[in-house]
């Protein structure tokens, strides 16, 4: 790779900050313990440093560090939250209600509850990507015990009204569950100030290392409590079973302080190489359009469709820049990207988006550079591409009849 | 997922880019595939009239690298073959020639079907009967 490559994927994973891996390291061999020993040092420390790590990321968002549960990650989170309070308050209630938009480790999990004989409410979301507050009433019954609704969507950035929804749920006595994967970290995020019950995120996300998640589970007014799903040693005040991962969670830990402490220099850098990217692209190019709300999105990410250009042949232009594609040609199903299809985008233009997530380690230079490299893909694939011809000539395209297959 | 050496060569260097002329009744033009399934192709050939060897083919492809480097490939091979030679390419061969790997199979297919079509379009302009045959995939 002798080419400088440049990382705008920052959703899918990000770097580990190398402050963060400084603090791990010694957690590999030096201090070997199981945080589970109570009979000698190595487990004491291994402990203590747990410890750290929990304080800290409770500190990140507000919580009382008894209240966070670790896991291997915010897939396993999501699972835990959800399967775990329908098995938990099944007497309840056996319905839950969820966006369309959510996280697979979402969309399944409540596939899973279906087949156990629960109900689950798929909500729409309005073309900006945000829930209509007022579908949300109405879809409450008297039997929903949990409202899922994730904080800012991973492919899009769109930010949910949170503290509204915490309102209806608080109103109605519902569970307010919310996998806050791609806000923790990246803007100020605390569960208790919205009436977050359960709240779901990651380590891979926020420069930490993988393998290593947290599930907040809220413990006064009310104490809420999941079966879990992963039973042994009854570790994690018994809802999460198996030896921590000591590296994992000191690795974390350090990382969300330093979330903390950059979070108002990141946001402000990153947000203004995001619009400049954007502006550069905007201006540069025909029909473009940005998918999602504007007004409600993350500081970092923008996801784009360039009209009459397909997103993994665009991809395949530049061997210097890692971005995501909501493209069919990207995804073993040749389905293009649910998210977009439930913003009601057209599926040419879900074809045709790029998602650009910017993280810390982003310069203005990898913006420069990728913003002239997308710009000579996008008219190097116009210049293939039949359908930006006929748009061209003012062909209708609605018009033509095309040979489905 | 990696791409071949082939596929990345007809990608960025794409051999008969272009559009022909449709009013000609020695052109003829192929359109397949729809923009909700994320390609379209556009594939046409020019014939001499004399000889019935296709002389000229160009694309334009909307769609993702194997599906460009597979109408690529296909105008590379159009050229200078007679019709029913023409009419025996078989995806196959593309997927063979570039390596496509299985979930790219389809990309080959839309440009067999675009060289099928253009050539039905050619016969029907020029009288030739022809019985609709397409793949159904
Ligand atoms: C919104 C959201 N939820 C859950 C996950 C899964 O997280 P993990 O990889 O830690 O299991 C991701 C990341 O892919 C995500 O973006
Ligand atoms: S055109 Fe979609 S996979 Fe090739």
């Amino acid at each position: 790779m002798s080419v400088r490559q440049i990382y705008l994927d920052n959703n899918s994973t990000t770097p580990v900050d190398p402050r963060v891996v400084d603090t791990m390291v010694p957690y590999f061999h030096e201090i070997p313990g199981n945080a589970a020993s109570r009979t000698h040092p190595f487990g004491w420390k291994a402990e203590e440093a747990v410890d750290y790590g929990r304080e800290q990321i409770a500190n990140l968002i507000g919580v009382d560090s008894k209240e966070i549960i670790f896991t291997s990650g915010a897939t396993e989170s999501d699972n835990l939250a959800l399967k775990g309070a329908f098995e938990m308050y099944s007497r309840k209630g056996d319905h839950i209600i969820t966006l369309q938009t959510e996280h697979k480790a979402v969309l399944d999990s409540c596939k899973k509850i279906e087949k156990l004989g629960g109900k689950v409410t798929y909500l729409e979301v309005e073309r900006n990507g945000i829930v209509d507050l007022n579908k949300l009433r109405e879809a409450i019954t008297d039997k929903t015990i949990l409202i899922s609704i994730m904080w800012a969507n991973n492919e899009t950035g769109v930010i949910q009204p949170m503290k509204e929804i915490g309102e209806i749920c608080a109103e109605k006595g519902i569970l307010f569950m919310s996998d806050a994967t791609q806000a923790v970290g990246k803007i100020p995020v605390n569960p208790k100030e919205v009436g977050i019950h359960l709240m779901a995120f990651t380590s891979h996300k926020m420069y930490g290392p993988k393998g290593v998640g947290a599930l907040f589970v809220n413990r006064k007014n009310p104490r809420v409590k999941v079966t879990s799903q992963m039973d042994g040693g009854g570790h994690e005040r018994g809802m999460r079973s198996g030896t921590l991962n000591v590296p994992g969670i000191v690795g974390f830990g350090k990382a969300a302080e330093l979330c903390g402490q950059d979070m108002v220099k990141d946001t402000q850098r990153l947000s203004a190489l995001r619009d400049k990217l954007e502006n550069n692209l905007m201006t540069n190019l025909e029909e473009v359009y940005i998918n999602g709300s504007v007004d409600h999105r993350m500081p970092h990410v923008t996801n784009l469709s360039f009209k009459h250009v397909e997103g993994e042949g665009l991809m395949m232009t530049f061997n210097n820049i890692a971005v995501s594609s909501g493209s069919a040609c990207t995804s073993a199903s040749l389905e293009p990207s649910y998210v977009l299809m439930a913003l009601g985008l057209g599926d040419d233009l879900a074809h045709s988006s790029i998602r650009f997530s910017l993280g810390r380690f982003n310069t203005e230079e990898d913006i420069d550079l990728a913003a002239d490299s997308l710009l000579k893909g996008v008219n190097h694939m116009r210049d293939l591409s039949p359908i930006w011809e006929m748009y061209k000539e003012g062909i209708d395209l609605e018009s033509v009849v095309w040979s489905e297959h | 997922m990696a791409y071949s050496e082939k596929v990345l060569d007809h990608f960025k260097h794409p051999k008969n880019v272009g559009t022909l002329d449709k009013s000609k009744s020695n052109v003829g033009t192929g359109l397949v595939g729809a923009p909700e399934c994320g390609d379209v192709m556009r594939l046409q050939i020019e014939v001499d009239e004399e000889s019935q060897i296709i002389k000229d083919a160009k694309f334009k492809t909307f769609g993702c690298g194997s599906a460009i480097a597979s109408s690529s490939l296909a105008t590379e091979w159009l050229k200078g073959k007679s019709i029913d030679e023409a009419l025996a390419i078989d995806n196959m061969d593309i997927v063979e020639e570039l390596a496509l790997p299985p979930v790219k199979i389809h990309c080959s297919v839309l440009a067999e079907d675009a060289i099928k079509s253009a050539i039905i379009d050619y016969k029907q302009k020029n009288g030739v009967q022809v019985e609709a045959e397409s793949h159904s995939h």
